[in-house]
């Protein structure tokens, strides 16, 4: 299938920007073995798209093209995938990623009270990113901390039992 | 390289033999929750003071998940003279300064967690202590980074018992006789499933771990693949000869990444070794195992779901027959197996079926893990043999509802489970009462709930979920359990009428018997069984437009009582400003601007703010 030509209009091509990037994307589908002609090469994308999520952060259309480009599938079977799994986003995130966990436990020890105090003190919804890239507010289900209810993560660190007094220092920490 | 079973049980003997156990042996529990607890900073600071003391008779461990989150992070110390061994919890490194001097003798700054939470040699002791421990054997106990210590607890020896001494069909035979059902959640017996895939003539068959544990509130897979990494692998090899398949694969959350890293380590070392490659322990048998991560989609937990995610494709579900162990994977014979289902199939071979079958009840077998959690005093992992009863396992092993607050249910088998009321507490739990029951076992996650829960509330927040997580295939999930949302949302902001009701229990039937996999056939079954089990609260919202757990907002009205000293902090916190009254006099609430914001109730000093 031919892919060529084929990028989107007027998004920015993220992937051309950074060569050093591509090189490194390039290698590990070479590493993945992805260019020899297999039946079950589509095994391998989701793969490919963890590592693409890693170096970029998140999945441009450049970058989706490209992969799809180099599996010899269409745009649309990749895209068909990101959109499925809730961890793949085709969205700039933010450089503190705060998720507070939703599943369960953190529900009835009072996670929407904080999720609701994150989104009112950063003037952001769930799912958001602050304009100056800065912020992404997120939800996230369980993440098996449960002793810890309710919990809530920056990027990878973990703040448990967490009460609304506690959210201005855990936006500070951010800084 | 190990080359036969002999060969094995001389590796075994010799290190056994000439592993000297140190006067003391301080084990530090670092899984994931640990090391959120604060567990690493413990061992830096033992690695430290250690080195820094020049202490030669004490080592230190890293130690998987003990289950013992309430007090983690926790560190246990071992003495190989009195053979003593003492849990301390809630450690700081402060802490560690005084453990290396009492070692296991406690002190009074030190608290030692109660000897009945844990019974780190009781695979065999199930007479007298609630918990019965095979899948959690050994984490919590062994260095998860070492296949020396695995042996040293009879890793392997289950292995080397089945390719050399039994042929596929007896492990089948011992699997099923067993009575191993799934412990994923369905409860299927695992022996008729790999009966089914070894018989299909194939030259080509796959062995899957479903390692995707999405359950909100249970994390027993994850302590199991962190603190004993190489039973999984042991097992699914062994699953490998049963069904005559050479290649294993552990379909595993990208949440995880500690237990992705731990197994990444295990499969090298088990490599090493040769209990995976070519030609396991000499004989014709070849097996090997690769991880293949998941992507953040609670459906992919579904085996036909998991198997299109591992093709590359879009996690939605298929119909079923064919079955995946007739055609799965690739089109290939499959069997899908979770993590704590492998974790019994070793023990099973190595000790038999009959000793599997004295635990446990009649017709489930053996042991189940429940991750406690929600409100309850010890939040952690308790696993208990089949058909304790749900007493002994929340108000012995979990010590009760804190606050002094009233139990009113339990919350079993996650977004596919139901509630369980008071009433109920005496029944020994299996795969068969909780389904009798309306509800199920699923993973084995347990939310315990007070009364300051709202029932109607909490069958909402599992529809949100599902609805989150539906993958959109069939109709009845996409659509049908968007409405149940909807209806249930309406009862909580107290607009609906009882023909709500009449609806909301058809559409949940509709559901469960229309949907395409087993999402959409469980998602109903906190509604139903919520509205089974506290038909009274869903009326009290309907009729009297009331939640009498004071937990729905929009049903709420906040009152001033005379405890009210008049200092206005409530009325300048107001956000509409609907509060009034002198100072230093009783204030009051005008009900028709209220927006029942909960302000005014969080801010009073003087408990003088009602809530009903």
């Amino acid at each position: 299938m031919e892919n060529k030509n084929r990028c989107a209009l007027g998004s920015e091509n993220i992937l051309d920007k950074s060569p050093e990037k591509k090189e490194q994307l390039t290698k590990y589908l070479e590493i993945l073995d992805i260019f020899k002609e297999e039946k079950r090469r589509k095994g391998k994308l989701i793969q490919a798209l963890h590592k693409a999520q890693e170096l970029y952060g998140f999945l441009p259309e450049s970058v989706q093209l490209f992969i799809a480009t180099s599996f010899k599938i269409h745009l649309s079977e990749v895209y068909g995938v990101i959109s499925f799994y809730s961890y793949f986003t085709d969205k700039p995130v933010g450089k503190f990623k705060i998720n507070v966990c939703t599943g369960t436990a953190c529900h009835v020890k009072g996670a929407d009270k904080i999720l609701k105090k994150f989104s009112d003190t950063l003037n952001l919804k769930e799912g958001e990113t602050s304009k100056d890239l800065r912020f992404s507010l997120g939800g996230l289900r369980c993440v098996g901390a449960c002793s810890l209810a309710p919990v809530v993560l920056v990027n990878e660190r973990v703040y448990g039992n967490v009460t609304e007094a506690m959210i201005p220092q855990i936006i500070k920490e951010c800084e | 390289m190990i080359k036969n079973k002999l060969d094995l049980e001389k590796y075994i003997k010799n290190i056994k033999e000439t592993k000297k156990s140190p006067k003391t042996q301080i084990v530090v529990s670092l899984g994931t929750c640990g090391r959120a607890a604060g567990g690493m900073a413990v061992y830096e600071k033992l690695q430290e003071l250690i080195e820094a003391e020049n202490i030669s008779d004490i080592t230190i461990k890293k130690t998987g998940c003990m289950g013992l989150c309430h007090s983690e992070p926790t560190v246990e110390v071992i003495s190989s003279d009195s053979k003593k061994r003492i849990i301390y919890g809630n450690i700081k490194p402060d802490n560690v300064k005084t453990i290396l001097t009492v070692r296991e003798a406690g002190a009074s700054t030190l608290t030692a967690v109660p000897k009945e939470w844990y019974y780190p040699e009781t695979e065999d002791n199930t007479d007298n202590s609630p918990q019965a421990r095979i899948v959690l054997k050994n984490s919590g106990n062994i260095d998860p980074a070492s296949l020396d210590e695995y042996f040293m607890n009879d890793g392997y020896i289950a292995l080397a018992k089945a390719i050399t001494d039994m042929t596929p069909q007896n492990v089948i035979d011992e699997v099923k006789d067993a009575t191993l059902r799934g412990r994923g959640g369905g409860g299927f017996i695992t022996g008729v499933k790999w009966g089914l895939a070894a018989k299909e003539k194939n030259t080509e068959k796959f062995v899957i771990c479903n390692a995707d544990e999405g359950d909100p509130g249970a994390f027993m897979d994850r302590a199991v693949l962190e603190g004993d990494p190489f039973a999984v692998l042991e097992s699914m090899t062994i699953a490998g000869y049963a069904i005559g398949a050479d290649t294993g694969i552990i379909y595993i959350r990208a949440e995880y990444p500690l237990a992705i890293a731990t197994l990444i380590d295990a499969i090298k070392k088990a490599k090493e070794k040769g209990f995976l490659g070519n030609n396991i322990l000499s004989t014709n048998f070849s097996f090997n195992i690769e991880l293949k991560y998941g992507a953040g989609a609670f459906v992919c937990g579904e085996e036909t779901s998991l198997i299109k995610s591992i093709e590359g494709e879009r996690g939605e579900p298929t119909n079923k027959p064919p079955y995946p162990a007739v055609e799965g994977l690739w089109s290939k014979p499959t069997i899908v197996n979770n993590v704590e289902t492998y974790a019994n199939v070793a023990p099973i071979i190595r000790k038999g079926a009959d000793w599997f079958k004295k635990i446990g009840t009649k017709g489930s077998p053996g042991t189940k893990v429940f991750a406690l959690a929600g409100k309850i005093n010890k939040v952690g992992l308790a696993e208990v043999p089949m058909g304790t009863t749900l007493r002994d396992i929340i108000f012995k092993i979990g010590d009760g509802i804190p606050n002094n607050k009233e139990f009113k249910a339990v919350q079993t088998g996650g977004p596919s489970g139901g509630c369980i009321k008071s009433d109920k507490l005496d029944l020994g739990i299996d795969y068969d009462t909780l389904k009798e029951i309306g509800s199920m076992m699923g993973s084995g996650g347990m939310i315990i709930l007070d009364e300051d829960d709202c029932m109607v509330s909490i069958a909402k927040f599992f529809l949100g979920f599902t609805l989150d997580e539906s993958c959109g295939k069939c109709t009845p999930c996409r659509i049908g359990n968007k409405r149940l949302h909807e209806m249930l949302t309406k009862i909580c902001e107290g607009t609906a009428t009882p023909l709500t009701l009449k609806k909301l229990k058809n559409l949940s039937e509709v559901i469960k018997i229309t949907s395409l996999c087993g999402l959409g056939q469980s998602s109903p079954n906190p509604v139903l069984s919520t509205m089974d089990q506290f038909e009274d609260e869903y009326l009290a919202h309907v009729n009297d437009k009331t939640c009498p757990a004071g937990a729905c907002k929009g049903l709420l009205t906040y009152n001033i009582n005379n405890k009210c000293i008049g200092c206005t902090l409530c009325a300048k916190k107001c956000p509409v400003n609907c509060i009034s009254g002198e100072k230093k006099e009783k204030h009051t609430i005008n009900q028709d601007e209220c927006i029942k914001c909960g302000v005014c109730y969080d801010v009073c000093n003087f408990g003088a703010i009602n809530k009903k």
